[in-house]
């Protein structure tokens, strides 16, 4: 288990380093002067060129390569072009309206899809099952901003029940924290639910089919627990692949969610640096995501083994 | 403004902490325009220490001398910005009046959201109350704010911006004039209007290089454009020897306030016989490739489309169009004429008005007769607020004190 979870997070290094490699070479090749950006409309070609040589981009790519990668390996992302700040600390300041959209998002989720799914698979075929795999295909197709907004007319502006964009803080009180992200959650958590409650179905109706079910309901179990001890646990292993790759693309998907919701995260961080050619908030930004990818990746990896005692590393 | 003012001075000194002496080596007409520029680049006024700092640099320190004080530790870029009343200032005793005058401060503390950027949801905050102001709504949802029962729309500019049409004039075919003049014959203002701002109370025509209603907005020698028709602007290209080159036109296609604005420019340089080269793109990846002078082939370009300000353009030192030096100018474009330069080097030493007029007229009708660009009408971005909020005066641009919420 040690030696897995050594040579796993090992193995994250080279990604890290192809990621970080082939984004700053993507960077360097996208259309756009960071330079000519920053100086504004009344700058000339003169005025451009001593901003360009101010932020290095005069430099040779691998020189300014070198310089970047000497940096990260001291735990320094760089400064932010546009925002003259760290880019660890511009991080940090978008980190936890990301982090609370996305972990309520996976809750509100886990919460409805999972018990609708096996709702679903037991009542296979039923006029309920139907209707629940109708709403997935919608849920699946109705894109997220089109959603926000029908949400913000009725819920917000209708029956004004809840705030129609904006974040407060969790330190602020939890009231208004809760309020301000539940709208954005559950507009965020439909595409979730469709996915999940999908697998979830085709999972428990696959387990629901095995001979130790068969078993269980001769004892006499109790239906209830045949569905929840037995079919679902032992279901649980693509569930939760499932889940886990939602988390780690809602981490670096919500950039229209935050948008619509005027939510200060790090999806809206993301556009904003790629809008002004920001080259190490951009770089910094990614780098940060795939690495979360990568460590969410080796959690679902690491929980089969307390799902499915068979599975050891 | 700032850059043409320093050709005159002398130096510059302080006698006393409260007053400042600029020495001119010769006669300049345009002082007071140039310190009282309320757009940007503005000057500022800042301590020697804080003056020193290098350029490229950003100032660190927030001092606050106005009406409002800027809270640094609550600054959060991309999400909010916090102004508080400046507890210290001492207003003057009148009415405010543009950018001077009285500036009394009525609420504690100002809070811009910056993270609130969309237009719908603009407007939607402002129609649940969770905002006082929006800065400026789009013209689409125009309709939807004059309608809501709690929102307002108040009048305070005086000055339009100006949508604009620039030619690259380094390269064929906008190397010759003759060509630009049948652009100029072509480009109508008001289907760029109608197509961009489409809110008829919103726009106008203006048939002038400088802002309209400003001293020097005149529709003097602008018949090419003013009094044109498209059937003009096709015997202009056929005489003009224009061969068929495309017109590479870059359209932003993020920047909503221009984004329709190429659509409606290819359409009509296409009626009136060019061929045209329609290229999308971001914003950001057109002000890096606006500032090549490189040839087509090697990733030039003829022209783009974009807004100013009005107080950006409403003379011929300001706009930036009429710095006709070609490649050593200082705007994208790279325009030349001997004689624009001639007439603004004139202009600039003019304390005369009337002359100064005179001059503003001689300049823009050789502009018009050698297209430095073309102007596209004028317009205004309506600001709109919830209706406990008060004294609004007219201005040109957004300006927070005499406020007032009930």
């Amino acid at each position: 288990m040690y030696t897995f979870l050594a040579r796993r997070l090992l193995s994250t290094l080279p990604v890290l380093l192809i990621v970080a490699v082939l984004v700053f070479l993507m960077l360097r090749l996208t259309p756009g002067d960071p330079a000519a950006i920053l100086a504004g409309d009344a700058a000339n070609a003169e005025q451009i060129a001593r901003i360009r040589e101010s932020l290095g981009l005069d430099q040779p790519i691998v020189v300014q390569f070198g310089i970047w990668a000497g940096n990260l390996l001291s735990g320094d992302l760089g400064e932010s072009f546009y925002y003259k700040q760290k880019v660890t600390a511009l991080i940090g300041q978008r980190l936890e309206p990301t982090l609370s959209l996305a972990a309520l998002t996976i809750v509100l989720a886990v919460l409805v899809s999972v018990p609708l799914g096996v709702l679903a698979a037991w009542r296979f075929g039923s006029l309920f099952d139907r209707i629940l795999m109708g709403f997935s295909v919608i849920g699946f197709s109705v894109p997220v901003f089109v959603l926000a907004y029908i949400l913000i007319w009725f819920v917000s502006l209708k029956l004004g029940w809840l705030p129609v964009q904006g974040y407060h803080r969790l330190a602020d009180g939890f009231w208004p924290y809760l309020r301000h992200l539940l709208l954005p959650a559950v507009t965020l958590s439909v595409i979730y639910v469709a996915l999940i409650a999908r697998v979830t179905r085709a999972s428990v109706l696959e387990a629901l089919g095995e001979d130790y079910i068969r078993t269980a309901r001769a004892k006499g179990l109790p239906e209830l627990r045949v569905l929840v001890r037995h079919a679902l646990a032992n279901a649980a292993v693509p569930i939760v692949t499932v889940i886990g790759i939602g988390i780690a693309l809602l981490i670096g998907g919500v950039v229209v969610t935050e948008s619509v919701y005027a939510i200060p995260g790090l999806g809206r961080l993301t556009v904003d640096a790629v809008l002004a050619r920001d080259f190490p908030t951009i770089q910094g930004v990614i780098l940060f995501f795939s690495f979360i990818y990568v460590l969410v990746n080796l959690l679902v990896d690491l929980s089969y083994v307390f799902l499915d005692p068979r599975i050891r590393y | 403004m700032g850059s043409a003012l320093m050709t005159f001075v002398d130096r510059m000194d302080s006698p006393a902490p409260d007053t400042f002496r600029i020495f001119l080596r010769e006669s300049c007409g345009f002082v007071l325009e140039a310190l009282g520029k309320p757009s940007s680049n503005v000057p500022f006024i800042m301590p020697k220490r804080v003056a020193d700092t290098d350029a490229f640099k950003q100032i660190e320190e927030h001092i606050g001398s106005g009406p409002y004080m800027f809270v640094k530790d609550q600054f959060k870029p991309g999400d909010k910005a916090v102004y508080v009343k400046n507890p210290k200032y001492v207003p003057r005793k009148e009415a405010p009046s543009g950018t001077a005058g009285g500036k009394h401060v009525y609420v504690d503390r100002v809070e811009w959201n910056l993270a609130l950027r969309d237009g719908q949801a603009q407007v939607n905050a402002l129609q649940k109350g969770e905002v006082d102001i929006i800065e400026s709504v789009p013209f689409e949802l125009y309709e939807t704010v004059k309608k809501d029962p709690n929102a307002f729309l108040p009048k305070y500019a005086t000055v339009n911006l100006q949508y604009m049409a620039r030619f690259n004039h380094l390269h064929k075919p906008f190397n010759d004039e003759k060509v630009r003049r049948a652009v100029l014959a072509a480009f109508s203002q008001e289907p760029f209007l109608r197509a961009q701002v489409g809110v008829k109370e919103l726009y106008k025509s203006c048939p002038s290089m400088f802002t309209c209603g400003t001293p020097y907005g005149s529709p003097f020698g602008s018949d090419i454009q003013s009094k044109s028709n498209m059937k003009k602007a096709q015997e202009l290209l056929k005489t003009s020897g224009y061969d068929g080159t495309p017109i590479v036109l870059m359209k932003p296609t993020d920047l909503v306030t221009i984004s329709k604005l190429p659509d409606v420019a290819a359409q009509l340089l296409r009626q009136a016989g060019f061929k045209v080269d329609l290229q999308a793109m971001d914003w950001q990846t057109l002000v890096g490739r606006r500032a090549k002078k490189d040839p087509i082939d090697k990733g030039g370009w003829h022209m783009f489309l974009t807004a100013w300000q009005g107080h950006d353009i409403w003379n011929p030192i300001a706009n930036p169009t009429m710095d006709t030096r070609g490649e050593a100018s200082g705007w994208f474009g790279w325009g030349k004429d001997d004689k624009i330069l001639a007439l603004r080097a004139e202009f600039m030493r003019s304390t005369d008005e009337a002359q100064k007029k005179k001059l503003a007229e001689q300049i823009q009708a050789r502009a018009f007769e050698i297209g430095t660009h073309v102007p596209l009408g004028e317009f205004q971005t309506p600001m709109a607020a919830r209706k406990n909020i008060s004294g609004f005066f007219i201005t040109n641009g957004n300006l927070y004190w005499n406020l007032k919420k009930n």
